[in-house]
């Protein structure tokens, strides 16, 4: 005997009812430290108007967050802010990397710029651009809601736990001259594994 | 009224003796060239009798391999008379091994940050400074990147972090 469903109830699976409710209520964590960040409040103003893809609820706790949009350089004193923010946002998280600066350092190639924050932290999405316009980053948000939607998210984030290494490109090889790294003396004791 | 930078010299003459210092002038940019070892009663008498009452920068310079250069470090004190608007530039040259100067914190309270500046960026240390630490950098950064032969690119500091996967985070 067929189901006799009511016009407003639907079927589905719980994993897609979770997606479809994150993919479209992110709440970004605005980590602005540079000119992206003024790209990053165009996309949240009226004009560009972010809450179009309901991601309009910058919140400055990261535990109210599971949006970062990292927007704008990470210099090395920045790195360890960073990281201890992305640790206090709960899961399921995502993060995307604005602009040039975030994804690769940009034209910051010295020595307290650190050259793409996906060394360092999980990142979904690379916005290119310097910085990006705010439709490019709208974009992003759309790309991310597909990639909630279809690729990554169930109830209960399982798929996060297969992911266990770095996403992004692996650093540079340094020359021998730039090799000499640890906390604390930098001159006398080996570099730190990369991995 | 703005006192001649002749009228100045020779008063600096007069109470340091003609060997103890040497003078150059481009355009508005009057300079005063002193020894380490008399900055500070130069400095005292800048601010005490010439009425320069205002330490407005103190910056260092690194002279390594600078064509002509006889010393390494420059260091280069900026006093303002907030009275007549004019400005001096006090010079001292230092050299490796012997990176020391007298703090200027007694006479400028603005020295303190500036200061530790210089120190952050070339390792020169200022005696009698109250606080004299990192002011930019890290605290765990050993290196002075504003020496000449540090390499632009750091020696790696910059990445030198925990990596954070999803599965630890």
């Amino acid at each position: 005997m067929a189901l006799d469903l009511p016009e407003n109830v639907v079927l589905t699976k719980l994993d897609q009812l979770a997606n479809w409710v994150r993919a479209n209520s992110l709440w970004p964590m605005p980590f602005a430290t540079a000119c992206c960040g003024i790209e990053l409040m165009a996309t949240g103003a009226s004009k560009h108007d972010i809450a179009r893809f309901g991601a309009e609820v910058m919140r400055f706790s990261p535990r109210q967050c599971d949006l970062m949009i990292v927007a704008g350089r990470v210099v090395m004193k920045m790195l360890p802010v960073l990281q201890r923010i992305w640790l206090q946002m709960p899961e399921p998280k995502w993060c995307i990397s604005m602009g040039a600066c975030a994804s690769s350092g940009g034209v910051f190639d010295t020595y307290a710029v650190v050259q793409g924050v996906d060394r360092f932290i999980p990142v979904d999405l690379y916005v290119p651009g310097c910085p990006p316009r705010p439709e490019q980053l709208l974009q992003s948000i759309i790309d991310l809601q597909n990639m909630v939607i279809k690729k990554t998210g169930t109830l209960l984030g399982k798929e996060f736990s297969q992911r266990t290494a770095p996403d992004g490109p692996r650093p540079n090889t340094l020359l021998p001259a730039d090799v000499t790294v640890a906390p604390g003396d930098y001159t006398k004791t080996q570099r730190l594994s990369l991995n | 009224m703005l006192m001649a930078f002749d009228t100045l010299t020779a008063s600096l003459r007069e109470r340091f003796g003609s060997d103890s210092f040497t003078t150059s002038e481009f355009r508005a940019n009057r300079r005063v060239h002193v020894k380490p070892d008399r900055l500070v009663a130069f400095l005292k008498y800048f601010k005490d009798e010439a009425g320069f009452d205002m330490l407005a920068e103190l910056t260092a310079v690194d002279y390594l391999r600078y064509p002509g250069a006889q010393n390494r470090f420059g260091v280069i004190y900026v006093l303002l008379n907030t009275a007549s608007g004019e400005r001096i530039y006090v010079k001292t040259s230092l050299n490796e091994a012997e990176l020391t100067l007298p703090s200027a914190f007694p006479l400028w309270k603005s020295a303190d940050w500036l200061e530790r500046e210089v120190y952050d960026m070339y390792g020169i240390v200022f005696e009698g400074h109250p606080d004299l630490r990192r002011i930019l950098l890290p605290e765990a950064f050993t290196s002075f990147p504003l020496r000449k032969d540090y390499p632009l690119r750091g020696k790696g500091e910059r990445h030198n972090f925990p990596v954070i996967t999803r599965a630890e985070s």
